[in-house]
């Protein structure tokens, strides 16, 4: 595995921020929630990377992942919606203030299910933004129903044999036109950390499918989304690194070894393989790659696939101003009595 | 084109003037849907509103896209009436599947004109018939074979400018404004025009009973449908983000603001639009998305009716209790479900007031003319504002769809009203702040948007309870204290909506109270009703809540008629409800049938009351 070279942990970052300031409140999930582990991922990454918390703003929808946006980021607005919705309530606000930066969590069942049509709109209209799911194939809330994103043969207390086949969100986004597109495992904290910088710095909207296992109701030994399971399974695509564009690049790798993509905003990931010939850039291979680890049953992580030249976000599809449109001045929203007349003029 | 001759056989037989009925009748023209009658209709509406004549058109048609019966009804009115009129007189029989009906509903001492090669039974005596050579008219034409059908509707436009005495001059005006000026589809609609006149002249020897005659009851009136009124009045309320699906009566108006904003609402230097239109996937989208962007800082909306309003139900209840501002507009048609959805009702009246799950109501404006969908339009996004909450702006089909006749709109009157918002600035100033306390005393609490360059800005939105920080709570008495202040920002909201307006009637003896749409026919009824010896005070309600001159109009009379165009006589349950001391004075007059309503219907209900 490739290694950049540690070094302690600055006490305030590039804005001057301490890592506390990017904290949220305490959260009431249940200890070793997988969920509480992406939080933390969050705030360090956010920190890190010097990310401006009253211009992010953190989205959700209902369920325990749905929650978790009030436990990171304390500094930024957060708006926890309806279930399965949220991805239009962020649509409205991206595109009403396109200087936020849209941070949105989710789940299996908020977005697998009642929300697996407003998840592929989000995906067909690129709204620029982090599109986290936290799967645990489970719903925690009302106590341990199976969700769209079980395997076949799962078995749970509650509802007992899962016989219906999973939905595959990442392959879902992929069809849907996505532009970033990844899967981890909330056990690997360096990969979702990895991942997370680089969906900050990618023009669009970046979906990261994360198994999350949930420790009360979907943790046991043969559940494949248990940490268990997920730690002796899991098959990293590649080893990621995530340089920074102010960074120098200081990862040693042979030419054909690693794949450097480089994003939007001057930032590089590198990604060193881990299995060959896996090029994220490639659409269709990774199609087929996520359908053989169905087939096959392989847990693959990594970032499965990436575009970073021609996206066209909402703000672009849309033709927008620059100027948000939450900025605009009474005199920018109302036209002139003289523009009213000349309307009414055509009426007489 | 080839221009035809026809042989003037003999001079048309004189009718005595006084039994000429001048500009005080009702026109339908009965086609089948999509064979392009609207440009002959809405030309023959102009062409007598150009000639000072007030009159209204109201489109019937079916949810089908092409084939089933369709009509258009253009009323004239000396008196300046709106309301439909329960009578028809002139009718034009384009569709041999209706014939059989249209010709019964004309009244006796009607006139009936239809197609020479329709093989209808011609069934009453009591009727005047004028057979149109249509085909033949079109084939000299020269026109295009592909739009035969579409332009031979031009030539019961030409047959009745020549019977009813409709200014040529002015149906080639209406022409020009309808093909804004091109020049190729004006000449060749009004070389049908001519000839179809020109035929009329020579061959026709029947005076016809009903005339136009110049006025000038429309100088300095415009004409417009309430949808595209609704749109304007919207742009001028700085509305910059609309989502929305389609769904009839309210796609006109969204379609209105796809034309209005590209032209109002362009940064000149950029050359690029301050405003975004997206069409959702559906109405949970589109809600969600409008709710989003109020809650970001834009002045957002959509439009829909019946089923739509039922999606956005959830959404509704989440916007009223974080308490983001944005306004729907409810064009209103028949339901339960799917219902008639092109045909005309207030249906949704208790449904909106009370849109969701636990305890909600909301702010509901009521237009009833093409003017007040202008200046609820913007006034809307004010009160949305200031009382941060969703509003809901309940038209109809009636209002919405079909053309009116008004004073010119009038511009805001008001400077926007973008309501309690702390700027990074005004944080820094009061140094403390909680989204929900209610510092003021009007229930109404602050807010920030999200990307405010402050430390103290951010608060977490949530539908879940939240204390007056925002924070999260199951405390009893935090829910309760929560839901008192909105009870008291629903107090507030109820002395700063729109007020009724009131008619008195010097010796009233009863009151009648109704909204909306139904306005011109209670207009109408009342000078009939007093021609009956009976004297009704009128107030028209504007909005939801109750203002106080409501609860004081409905004390005043023994007996208060309600009418409502809706079966379960809507306004009247609400009025039972909020004034229960006072609910046995209120009389339910609602009528359901898909179809605006009448005066006569309207007076002879009140009469039927007070027998």
């Amino acid at each position: 595995m490739a290694t950049t070279k540690a070094t302690p942990k600055p006490k305030i970052n590039l804005l001057g921020f301490e890592q506390g300031e990017y904290k949220g409140a305490p959260s009431t999930l249940c200890p070793g929630c997988g969920h509480d582990s992406i939080s933390s991922r969050i705030v360090s990454v956010c920190f890190e990377l010097g990310v401006q918390p009253y211009q992010v703003a953190k989205f959700s929808g209902i369920g325990c992942s749905s929650k978790t946006p009030a436990y990171f980021l304390g500094r930024s607005h957060g708006f926890n919606s309806v279930h399965g919705r949220m991805p239009s309530v962020a649509t409205g606000a991206i595109v009403t203030n396109r200087n936020l930066v849209g941070l949105a969590v989710s789940g299996d069942g908020d977005t697998g299910s009642i929300g697996m049509g407003q998840f592929k709109h989000l995906v067909r209209r690129n709204v620029p933004m982090v599109y986290i799911v936290e799967n645990n194939g489970v719903y925690g809330l009302t106590k341990g129903q199976f969700s769209a994103t079980a395997d076949i043969g799962q078995k749970l207390k509650y509802a007992g044999l899962n016989e219906l086949p999973p939905i595959d969100l990442c392959a879902e986004a992929i069809i849907g036109g996505a532009t970033f597109v990844a899967r981890s495992f909330a056990g690997d904290p360096r990969q979702v950390e990895a991942l997370l910088k680089a969906a900050l710095s990618h023009r669009g909207l970046a979906i990261l499918d994360i198994i999350s296992p949930c420790v009360t109701f979907n943790n046991h030994e043969d559940s494949t989304k248990s940490y268990a399971y997920g730690k002796e399974h899991e098959e990293r695509l590649h080893d990621m690194t995530f340089i920074r564009a102010q960074e120098e690049i200081t990862v040693d790798y042979e030419e054909g070894e690693a794949i450097p993509v480089k994003m939007h905003d001057g930032s590089t990931i590198v990604l060193k393989k881990l299995e060959t010939d896996y090029d994220p850039t490639n659409r269709v291979a990774a199609l087929s790659r996520l359908d053989a680890a169905r087939e096959n049953q392989e847990f693959i992580t990594g970032l499965i696939y990436v575009k970073q030249d021609n996206n066209r976000t909402i703000h672009d599809l849309l033709h927008m101003d620059e100027q948000p449109l939450s900025h605009l001045s009474a005199d920018q929203l109302r036209p002139t009595k003289e523009a009213l007349d000349s309307v009414l003029a055509d009426l007489y | 084109m080839a221009v035809v001759d026809y042989q003037t056989e003999q001079q048309p037989a004189e009718i005595a003037r006084e039994d000429v009925n001048i500009n005080d009748f009702a026109i339908i023209v009965a086609t089948p849907n999509g064979s392009g009658s609207q440009t002959a209709n809405n030309t023959i509406l102009r062409a007598c509103f150009n000639m000072g004549i007030p009159v209204t058109g109201k489109n019937l048609f079916p949810s089908n896209i092409k084939g089933l019966p369709t009509w258009y009804s253009i009323r004239l009115s000396k008196d300046g009436y709106q309301a439909r009129r329960h009578k028809r007189d002139v009718l034009v029989a384009m569709n041999p599947a209706s014939f059989g009906d249209d010709l019964q509903s004309l009244e006796p001492g009607g006139i009936c004109l239809y197609p020479d090669d329709s093989r209808q039974e011609l069934s009453r005596s009591d009727v005047t018939y004028f057979p149109m050579p249509v085909k033949e008219l079109v084939k000299n034409s020269g026109v295009d074979a592909s739009l035969r059908d579409y332009i031979a509707n031009m030539v019961y436009v030409g047959v009745l400018a020549h019977l009813l005495g409709i200014e040529v001059a002015e149906i080639e005006s209406a022409l020009n404004k309808h093909f804004k000026g091109k020049q190729k589809a004006i000449a060749s609609n009004m070389n049908v025009v001519n000839a179809a006149v020109a035929w009329a002249a020579a061959n026709i020897t029947t005076q016809s009973p009903f005339r136009v005659e110049r006025m000038d009851k429309t100088q300095g009136m415009i004409m417009l449908d309430g949808n595209a009124a609704g749109a304007l009045g919207s742009v001028f309320g700085g509305v910059s983000f609309v989502a929305w699906y389609p769904i009839t009566p309210s796609t006109s108006l969204v379609d209105a603001l796809n034309d209005y904003l590209p032209e109002l609402r362009i940064n000149k230097e950029t050359n690029k639009p301050t405003y975004a239109v997206v069409q959702a996937e559906d109405e949970l989208a589109a809600i969600g998305m409008i709710i989003g962007a109020g809650w970001a800082g834009a002045r957002s909306m959509t439009a829909t009716s019946g089923p739509g309003l039922s999606l956005m139900a959830e959404f509704t209840g989440l916007a009223y209790f974080t308490e983001v501002p944005c306004v729907v507009w409810d064009v209103m048609r028949m339901g339960p479900s799917t219902g008639m959805p092109t045909r005309t009702g207030q249906t949704d009246l208790i449904s909106a007031y009370f849109l969701s799950h636990g305890d909600t109501q909301h702010v509901c404006l009521l237009p009833s003319s093409i003017k007040e969908c202008f200046e609820f339009g913007w006034r809307s996004f004010d009160l949305a504002e200031r009382l941060q909450t969703i509003v809901f702006v309940l038209s109809d089909l009636d209002l919405g769809m079909n053309q009116w006749i008004s004073e010119p709109f009038e511009y805001p009157t008001e400077p926007m009203d973008r309501g309690k918002v702390l700027d990074a600035d005004a944080l820094t100033a009061v140094g403390d702040w909680g989204r929900y306390r209610d510092v003021d005393g009007d229930g109404i609490p602050y807010r920030t948007l999200p990307g405010t360059n402050h430390p103290k800005a951010a608060y977490f939105t949530r539908g879940s309870g939240h204390n007056q920080d925002a924070k999260y709570t199951e405390r009893s008495d935090e829910w309760v204290a929560n839901l008192d202040r909105l009870a008291r920002k629903f107090e507030t909201a109820r002395t700063i909506v729109p007020t009724p307006i009131t008619v008195n009637e010097e010796n009233a003896t009863i009151g009648i109270l109704s909204y909306g749409s139904n306005d011109p026919a209670i207009i109408e009824a009342l000078d009939r009703l007093r021609e009956a010896n009976i004297n009704a005070a009128y107030q028209r309600v504007r909005a939801l809540p109750f203002t106080k001159e409501v609860g004081e109009f409905v004390a005043k009379y023994e007996r208060i008629y309600v009418v409502d165009n809706n079966y379960n006589g809507q306004m009247a349950q609400l009025l039972r409800m909020e004034y229960p001391e006072l609910a046995g004075r209120i009389i339910a007059v609602a009528s359901c049938d898909g179809l605006p309503l009448t005066a006569r219907w309207v007076t002879e209900s009140v009469q039927k009351g007070e027998a």
